[in-house]
């Protein structure tokens, strides 16, 4: 975990592509659960985010 | 001067033509090769995209071109990501995202381990197996359309000799518990194949040297199915799911033939339920917000795909 942090702080590409992974696959699962209407209401931003983020780190050092 | 194949497209080129090349760098020239794609992929993708990123913020109406167009800001995300049918839509098409690849993958593995075994007529039923691959979905949606017929479908009869049940009690297309899951046989039933063929491939680069090595080291065989096969496919059966999840998450014709999006509204999946808003209702602008939210999501989930392909192969 202090690794991974460590690696948030440093601009490191892998924590930071895990967490926009994170956020996409929130957001899909927001898009398509069957549960509450409000997580399928806030699901795009959540999937754009981690999507733009996803773009910016896969430019970051490994 | 050698006659070769350079040499006579050399001597053929124009002389004004040879002249005004004759100046140009390497570079130049590779982008004046290059540059008409350049221009044909920015003219059919990205200007669309981008135009279509203008519209989800405006009322534009294509059946209504001269009318005003206005601005309205994030007005139609919010009303796209506050409608509750639309959320149903998108739960039908992640019912049949879901199954199909579940089906897909399990049925297409199973078949490409088993074709890989060396048999009498493997190649036949290669073919055999193939062969719903290569048809049009609108032809597989109209005959699994008469297989479903009550009355008269096939697949009614084999359902009512395997369970006793009578083949008209039940409608596979006209019943709300049923529809969903008829469109998903079809599509397992057409794509398995091309799931198999991507699982066959993978089977085939394993080398011989490594399940031999594994003998001499008296690993059983399932034991050899686990760490040796399953590892060794997977880079394949991901690249399939892949292709499969994208395939299936814009799946139109198929559906659109066999269900029509019904009974109600079961079985209207999100690009169903997209062409209406656009092309029926003409709610254009409305409909390019829906597009980009249904492409930001694939955009994303591509990404991470090709994200853990990588890694799979490093490995």
């Amino acid at each position: 975990m202090s690794n991974f942090l460590n690696g948030l702080m440093r601009l490191r590409r892998g924590p930071w592509e895990m967490l926009a992974t994170i956020l996409i696959g929130l957001g899909v699962f927001m898009l398509m659960q069957p549960f509450v209407l409000w997580l399928y209401t806030y699901s795009f931003i959540v999937t754009l985010v981690g999507t733009v983020m996803f773009i910016i780190v896969s430019h970051f050092k490994e | 001067m050698t006659d070769t194949p350079a040499t006579r497209a050399a001597q053929a080129t124009p002389v004004g033509v040879a002249r005004k090349i004759k100046g140009l760098s390497d570079r130049a020239i590779a982008w004046i090769f290059v540059g008409p794609t350049i221009f044909l992929l920015l003219a059919i993708n990205i200007f669309p995209l981008i135009w279509t990123i203008n519209l989800s913020f405006t009322n534009f109406r294509a059946n209504r071109p001269n009318r005003e167009v206005d601005y309205v800001g994030l007005r139609n995300y919010e009303r796209i990501l506050t409608d509750s049918d639309i959320w149903l839509n998108m739960q039908a098409t992640a019912h049949f995202l879901f199954w199909t690849i579940f089906f897909q993958v399990l049925i297409g593995f199973t078949l490409a381990y088993l074709i890989n075994k060396k048999f009498k007529g493997n190649d036949l039923w290669t073919t055999i197996i193939v062969l719903p691959m290569m048809l049009s979905p609108a032809v597989v949606g109209n005959f699994w359309k008469f297989l479903y017929q009550p009355q008269i479908g096939l697949f009614n009869y084999v359902v009512a000799f395997l369970s006793g049940k009578d083949p008209s009690s039940f409608e596979m297309l006209g019943s709300v518990q049923l529809a969903p899951w008829s469109i998903v046989i079809v599509d397992t039933w057409m794509w398995t194949p091309f799931v198999m063929l991507i699982c066959l491939a993978g089977l085939r680069s394993i080398p011989d040297y490594i399940y031999e090595a594994a003998e001499v080291d008296r690993a059983s065989k399932l034991r050899q199915f686990f760490t040796i096969t399953i590892p060794m496919v997977l880079p394949f059966l991901m690249l399939a799911v892949l292709f499969r999840g994208i395939e299936n998450f814009k799946m139109f014709d198929l559906v659109v033939q066999l269900t029509g999006g019904g009974p109600g509204s079961t079985t209207e999946l999100t690009s169903i339920n997209l062409k209406r808003e656009a092309f029926e209702k003409w709610r254009t602008g409305y409909a390019s917000a829906y597009a980009i939210i249904l492409f930001v999501t694939v955009f994303g989930l591509a990404s991470i795909y090709v994200k853990a392909l990588n890694k799979v192969k490093e490995r």
